[in-house]
């Protein structure tokens, strides 16, 4: 009920400063950006949407540590946490409400690009299955950055450290996929580890969900992600009061 | 009843609060009083349950703070230093927010937001963005907030700070005005506060509880206590007469000599006996009043034999 409470209260916060319709613009903007000129969308004479969700990972990079890095530094900062961390409410409630909060609104500007689906329905006759789980692909992959930002947030009161922290972060996420960082690994460490380092990769899971394939180790990837981070965060916050 | 029972705090090697223990029973209005860093913000932290304790156990009202931490916060409202707020909402989104929290719905949750908008005269202010508020105004929505809930236990850390004289007299008023069993702790350095809202003093400096007395205890510990001060109309020699009286351990005279404190041994009565002598010398005298005491100059006194 009380996270119900601060959810309502951080979701409404975004609107009441520019910062809701500076982010949408600029996330629709890029987004059009990337899949019209860096992706070729007219050019390759396909009616599916890889193109746009290819670039998502990179967009989400810089945009996601934009939103995450003022969910606990702004509160350190002008001293509100110790109001919110003095009401009855349990440290979950806050770790989840604010993070869920910043989730919904991220998930609201990927709902708003829905006019990309609409034209290659219209130019062509795309896999909207596909369509469809690579927009939840993409929003799991928005939570697990998003809760990877949440954390370096609650270790900081300065929110370009957190800001820095997150982008530093996220990048080896996406980067463990990349055979660039996998030949490092491949000539020496046995297979098990180099899977294990691939497996760690937002970009692995992402690729195959945007595929089609909406499997359950891919679903479990993100969500305990998810998981892992935010209550790590909830431990940050834990440490911060006792020291 | 809030019982804190060895708490001590230490951030790295700086001991903040240290081993100190006290009560405070319903009805009581605490003062916490003491130099700037002397731990008060520090244990009103702990008591509300942001920081937690380095040893020892904070109840509030029979819930452990640091192990039945919700039902203990449930009851207590707090203003925190600098009454910090959520800058980008008004005050009526805020204080909704807060009453929603703490568990009322509905008419009741609007209900009680209008029952302290009221008590805080806040009308004209309701759909303002808090971060645009004159610091008075913020100050009371801080004060809205803690109180929303009719809280058993309310801690005000410095309620009056930044506040003009009539908004500071206001709160003085609004936190006497509190039903008469509960428990009330503001800190705050301005010591005529103590004696207008105070039911007790407690003084703690360097970590550590100095004085805990009534506030007209801490008065009659002042060297001015039952002084008698005369203000003469012509300069007279009246100093060695004065001291000579029974019962008199000093008189102090200003530099124009017409200003005179009869200063006495022990806290016993001398207005008598020198009121008496003023009319046997028949001096010209346009004021003379006994003298209450000096918390400042007590205060003073009490911290820096810490220090």
């Amino acid at each position: 009920m009380e996270m119900v409470v601060i959810f309502k209260r951080e979701f409404a916060s975004y609107f009441s400063t520019p910062l809701a319709s500076v982010f949408i613009v600029i996330f629709l903007v890029l987004a059009g950006v990337f899949t019209f000129y860096l992706g070729n969308f007219y050019e390759r004479g396909q009616a599916d949407l890889m193109p746009f969700f290819n670039f998502h990972p990179w967009l989400y990079l810089f945009l996601v540590p934009a939103i995450s890095m003022r969910l606990w530094s702004e509160e350190r900062k002008s001293g509100s946490i110790e109001l919110l961390m003095t009401l009855p409410i349990t440290k979950l409630d806050a770790v989840v409400g604010k993070f869920t909060a910043a989730w919904c609104f991220i998930g609201l500007a990927l709902l708003l690009t829905i006019p990309m689906w609409i034209s290659v329905n219209y130019l062509g006759d795309p896999d909207n299955g596909v369509i469809f789980a690579s927009y939840l692909g993409s929003w799991l992959m928005a939570g697990s950055f998003l809760a990877i930002g949440s954390c370096m947030s609650a270790l900081t009161k300065s929110q370009v450290i957190a800001f820095i922290l997150s982008v530093v972060i996220c990048f080896l996420f996406i980067l463990s996929g990349f055979p660039l960082v996998l030949n490092v690994f491949k000539d020496w460490a046995p297979s098990v580890v180099v899977d294990a380092i691939a497996s760690l990769s937002f970009l692995t899971h992402f690729s195959s969900i945007s595929k089609g394939v909406l499997g359950f180790r891919d679903l479990l990837y993100f969500l305990s992600l998810i998981g892992c981070w935010l209550f790590a965060t909830a431990i940050v916050i834990e440490l911060q009061q006792a020291d | 009843m809030i019982e804190i029972v060895n708490l001590s705090r230490h951030f790295g090697q700086l001991t903040a609060i240290d081993d100190i223990s006290f009560t405070v029973e319903a009805g009581e209005v605490l003062g916490f009083l003491g130099p700037n860093g002397a731990g008060k913000s520090t244990t009103m932290k702990m008591i509300t349950g942001f920081l937690a304790p380095s040893s020892g156990s904070i109840s509030v009202s029979g819930f452990d703070i640091g192990t039945q931490t919700i039902e203990a916060q449930k009851r207590i409202g707090y203003l925190p230093e600098g009454a910090p707020c959520y800058e980008d909402m008004n005050p009526l989104q805020f204080l909704g927010f807060i009453a929603a929290i703490r568990g009322f719905k509905g008419d009741e949750q609007q209900q009680k937001v209008a029952q302290v908008v009221t008590t805080m005269g806040l009308e004209s202010v309701l759909t303002q963005k808090i971060e645009t508020l004159s610091k008075g105004f913020k100050r009371r929505v801080g004060l809205a907030q803690a109180i929303i809930h009719n809280p058993e236990v309310l801690i005000l850390d410095e309620p009056t700070d930044g506040l003009d004289p009539n908004q500071k007299h206001q709160v003085r008023n609004m936190i006497r005005s509190l039903s008469k069993d509960k428990i009330v702790i503001i800190s705050t350095h301005i010591l005529e506060e103590v004696t207008a809202v105070c039911t007790r003093a407690t003084i703690i400096a360097n970590g550590k509880i100095v004085s805990d007395c009534s506030p007209a205890e801490l008065e009659s510990k002042s060297r001015y206590a039952h002084a008698v001060t005369l203000h003469l109309t012509e300069q007279q020699s009246a100093a060695t007469k004065l001291s000579e009286l029974p019962g008199v351990s000093e008189v102090e005279v200003n530099e124009e000599g017409k200003l005179l404190t009869v200063l006495t041994e022990g806290g016993q009565s001398i207005y008598e006996q020198v009121n008496d002598l003023v009319r046997q010398e028949s001096w010209q005298v346009d004021a003379l009043y006994v003298e209450k005491g000096r918390l400042d100059e007590v205060f003073r006194k009490i911290t820096e034999e810490v220090v």
